[in-house]
């Protein structure tokens, strides 16, 4: 390997080191404050790197990880998604005990989500999705050990170790039909192979089946509401955001790069299975009084809005404009859901069931705290799509991409989807504005300014976002070209 | 430059009179006066002196101001704001209603009055962004945007059942404006497709020719958003429990200016956009006006609640608009445009006064209401006033667009004619039957309440004012509209039976 090399894979580098670090650490000396801290800054730095390795960019480092602008844009993404989770969840952590692991863990699970961001190679896509479930299953159970975060976890050991083998035991027969396991080389492989034929079909089911589960596309989606109910809010935002987006940018990748968009049925299904998780999981979410279930199927709708991209690049003339907004969807996507569960994190207090927060909680919570019921709304509504938020410019995005690709299917259940999802993210405004003498026992929030001003911080990306998105624009269509 | 200051004028106005509560919580209402009026000024001031002659923009002789500045070069979207007559007028008209719901919050708004004013001043500058962008995208934004500070004045200072109303208020709103959203992105593509670049502004995207499959679908795309803020039958069901769950100021911007956004989009967009089907379309469209107009008004005649009944009379006018816009000559665009100015006049007024019998007396029920005239005699007569004036009373803003609309819809659609006009009896059963009820019979003598003050007065006198010159003196109006109503004139497919009337004749027709 050349400095070169090791220049592109900067931020996995310092991921890795800082791991180490972290150990090493807490080895040393227990103190929860200090390794928090020290995890954030290695992740801002880990983000920071990606910005020298695009210097090298792009380039092949060995067969596994490709590092081009695409792979070093996430990883910016995921690392501060995973610094601001490190920060929001020092309060939350402080209070269990030996709590230092949880950075650690949290780090590893960024890694994972960068390698997925480098795959172009089957070995390093399970490598990554390894490495994050297996941190996310410890990090869901690990700070508050009660019932429901341990019913949560291992809820999600056990289905989602299943979907992992279902996905290794696809690529196992790809690799028997094909001989090989980089992305395009099995486009290749595909394209030539006359023999083998018969596993493809089996292969495919697998593979789409054990990463549609990590996405939760309907109807893989059961896990869903019971893990992100269980989990600590931040570690929920952190898997709402970056573990699905992960997944979508290795899925997107490995449809463009073995141009599995030949294959119609496979993409029609995928549009079927968009449709679903639209509809489905905006119906599913007016029925929940639990804002963290409610968010939970609301991510559900969201991954089948994303999964249109999937269904507009199948004609390559619009391949460029979908790309594009699959990313700046997910930009959008992973801001506000961390925004969103931040709030959350703020807003419940109360030790015994801070998992479970129901809308009575933020009843009343404009008259109590303005700033932390502001910044909500404008959490909410870009989740919602409204204009002058990042999440509608998003919406758009898509809306363009669909358009360009007459998929009107698409567009109307996409519309449908949006105008039921109106109702439950303004229930929770709705109770937020209620009047002090029509709400019952108060609920206390907690005070943590470094949380505050993280999520003013998140509240303004998102509102710079929706009004000024020009730059990040361009700088998504110099990437693409 | 100015129009965009105007809406940042009024936005800060908001932020502002949000802050001054922590001072004195008197000073929010001076605070959102003052942004109003200074807009106002701001506006008239920043007119260009000779309005016909000051042709400042190449690209259309009747834009008194256009600004464009590049905004997301991307998508082709730029922030496009002109205005013309119309816009002039609708804005001043904005401003002017903002004035009355401020003066009728006055006393009524107790709870949090900084936040209540923001909202207020913002659902203003959300009105007046609709009524001068004039990139598709821009405007999309700024129909959605004002949505939610009306969304939060029903939500927090409405009346009892204020969940409910605000919440399906917003849903259909949002839905419809999602398939406006649609319309407007699969134009632009078309657009693309036919200059070779995306672009979002008006003035690029007119004068398509579009397949008339595509072209019908997204016309309706169009149609039904701003039907359903019109609101027309059988898209009004949110009005009435919008309006009536309202506080008095928010019931008084909706009445008053949030269904002119629809009718003005239909003016604006709608049919310019699309004038081949459009035209195809116009014998539905005139169809579910007069519907409208019908239905609006028996359902008024049924109501016991003051508020609701006033809504349902909005339905029904807001029929003959559809009707005026559809019939599609001088005479009937003429009237819509009349309609839409005194339409929001009267029925603010109307608002106001329910609002003002519901806070001295509690109830919005009529049957727990008579004999008021001899309690209030003043507020009696300004009801009377504004009842006469709903139900077209010759000599009043409203008759003379009612009987403009009638008179060019007879041209096209005389069946039509005969059974909307019918809606000028049913009017006059359901105004004079709200009276009745309300103001004559014998009084409850246990019964006290004050009369109106000299504030609420003096804002009922300014609307009658504006209300008796727009109903003698309707030519300034129609002058300011004229180059609007040309231009869509000049878009009529084929031969238009157009009563070739001058304009003067119109505006003596009363």
């Amino acid at each position: 390997m050349t400095a070169m090399d090791f220049q592109a894979l900067l931020p996995l580098l310092v991921l890795a080191s800082g791991a180490t670090l972290l150990m090493l650490q807490i080895a040393w000396i227990r103190n929860p404050g200090l390794t928090g801290a020290l995890a954030a800054v290695i992740l801002v730095l880990a983000g920071l790197s990606s910005r020298f390795a695009a210097e090298a960019a792009p380039l092949q480092v060995t067969p596994l990880l490709l590092a081009d602008r695409y792979a070093l844009l996430f990883c910016t993404l995921f690392c501060l998604a995973g610094a601001v989770t490190a920060l929001l969840s020092r309060d939350y952590v402080s209070r269990g005990d030996e709590p230092e692991e949880f950075f650690l863990l949290l780090v590893l699970a960024t890694m994972g989500a960068c390698v997925l961001a480098y795959a172009v190679h089957v070995a390093s896509l399970l490598l990554g999705l390894e490495l994050l479930s297996v941190s996310l299953y410890t990090l869901i159970a690990y700070p508050n050990k009660s019932i429901l975060p341990l019913e949560a976890a291992v809820k999600y050991l056990v289905l989602s170790g299943a979907a992992s083998a279902t996905a290794l035991f696809g690529f196992a027969l790809l690799y028997s039909a094909t001989g090989t396991l980089g992305f395009s080389a099995i486009g290749q492989g595909l394209g030539e192979t006359s023999t083998g034929q018969s596993v493809l079909l089996p292969a495919a089911v697998m593979i789409f089946a054990g990463l549609a589960f990590k996405l939760s596309v309907v109807p893989f989606h059961l896990w869903t509401p019971d893990v992100y109910d269980g989990a600590p809010a931040p570690v929920t935002g952190f898997l709402a955001s970056v573990a699905k987006g992960a997944v979508f940018v290795v899925l997107l990748r490995l449809f463009l790069d073995a141009d599995l968009f030949r294959y119609y049925r496979l993409v029609e299904v995928t549009g079927l299975l968009a449709i679903f998780s639209m509809i489905m999981g905006n119906l599913l979410a007016l029925l929940q009084s639990n804002i963290k279930r409610m968010l939970a199927y609301s991510s559900i709708a969201h991954i089948g809005y994303l999964l249109i991209v999937l269904m507009v690049c199948t004609s390559s003339a619009n391949r460029a404009l979908a790309v594009e907004a699959a990313i700046y969807y997910l930009v959008a996507y992973t801001a506000t859901t961390i925004a969103a569960f931040g709030l959350l994190t703020l807003i419940s207090c109360d030790p015994s069931g801070r998992e479970n927060i129901q809308l009575q909680q933020v009843s009343g919570l404009f008259w109590r705290q303005p700033l932390l019921a502001c910044l909500m709304m404008v959490a909410l509504l870009s989740l919602a799509g409204i204009p002058l938020t990042a999440g509608f410019i998003a919406k758009f995005y898509l809306v363009n991409a669909a358009v360009s690709g007459d998929h009107w299917v698409l567009l109307f259940s996409l519309v449908a989807g949006s105008s039921i999802g109106i109702y439950y993210y303004l229930r929770v405004i709705y109770y937020m504005t209620r009047r002090p003498e029509e709400h019952g026992a108060e609920h206390d929030t907690i005070s943590d300014w470094q949380g505050r001003i993280l999520s003013g911080l998140l509240i303004a990306s998102i509102l710079l976002l929706g009004v000024a998105p020009e730059s990040l624009m361009q700088y998504l269509r110099a990437i693409l070209q | 430059m100015s129009m965009l200051v105007l809406i940042l004028m009024l936005l800060a106005g908001g932020l502002l009179a949000w802050q001054s509560e922590r001072i004195h919580p008197n000073l929010p209402r001076w605070t959102a006066l003052a942004a109003v009026v200074v807009s106002l000024l701001f506006l008239l001031g920043s007119l260009p002196a000779g309005q016909s002659s000051l042709a400042v923009d190449p690209l259309a002789g009747h834009w008194i101001m256009h600004l464009k500045l590049a905004w997301m070069p991307r998508f082709g979207i730029a922030l496009e704001l002109a205005m013309d007559g119309l816009s002039l007028l609708l804005v001043v008209l904005t401003l002017l209603l903002g004035l009355i719901a401020i003066a009728s919050s006055w006393a009524e708004i107790d709870f949090k009055p900084g936040l209540f004013q923001a909202n207020l001043l913002w659902t203003l500058a959300g009105v007046c962004g609709v009524f001068l962008a004039l990139d598709l995208f821009l405007f999309f934004l700024f129909w959605e945007v004002m949505l939610i500070p009306m969304y939060l004045l029903i939500a927090i200072w409405g009346h009892e059942n204020k969940s409910y109303a605000a919440m399906k208020f917003f849903i259909f709103t949002q839905a419809s404006g999602l398939l406006m959203l649609l319309a407007i992105v699969v134009l632009a593509w078309q657009g693309l497709a036919a200059n070779g670049q995306l672009s979002f502004s008006y003035f690029d995207l007119l004068g398509l020719t579009l397949d008339p499959r595509l072209a019908w679908w997204t016309m309706l795309g169009f149609f039904l958003a701003f039907t359903v803020k019109l609101p027309a039958f059988p898209f009004h069901t949110w009005l009435p429990d919008a309006h009536t769950q309202a506080p008095t100021a928010g019931s008084v911007l909706l009445a008053g200016i949030l269904l002119k956004t629809g009718a003005y989009g239909l003016l604006r967009f709608c049919i310019p956009l699309f004038p081949e089907t459009s035209m195809q379309f116009a014998p539905i469209a005139m169809g579910l006006g007069v519907a409208g107009v019908i239905y609006g008004a028996v359902l008024a005649f049924a109501q016991s609640d003051f508020k609701r009944l006033v809504a349902y009379s909005s339905v029904s006018h807001m029929g003959f608009v559809l009707l005026g816009l559809y019939a599609w000559n001088q005479l009937a665009l003429q009237g819509a445009v009349m309609q839409m100015v005194a339409h929001g006049v009267s029925t603010a007024a109307l608002f106001m006064l329910a609002g003002a019998l519901q806070h001295r007396l509690h109830t919005r029920d009529m049957g727990r209401m008579g004999g008021l005239w001899h309690q209030a005699p003043r507020m009696g007569a300004c009801a009377m006033f504004f009842a006469v004036a709903s139900l077209g009373l010759p000599g009043l803003g409203n008759f003379v667009a009612e009987f403009l609309v009638l008179l060019g819809l007879f041209a096209v659609q005389p069946y039509l004619t005969a059974v909307a006009a019918l809606g000028l009896i049913t009017a006059a059963v359901y105004s004079l039957w709200m009276l009745q009820q309300a103001f004559q019979g014998a009084p409850d003598e246990q019964r006290k309440m004050p009369d109106f003050d000299a504030r609420e007065m003096f804002a009922m006198a300014a609307m009658m004012v504006a209300l008796l010159w727009l109903g003698l003196y309707p030519q300034p109006v129609l002058d300011l509209a004229q180059p609007v109503i040309e231009s869509l004139q000049a878009l009529a497919p084929g031969a238009n039976a157009t009563v070739a009337l001058a304009p003067g004749a119109a505006g003596s027709s009363s």
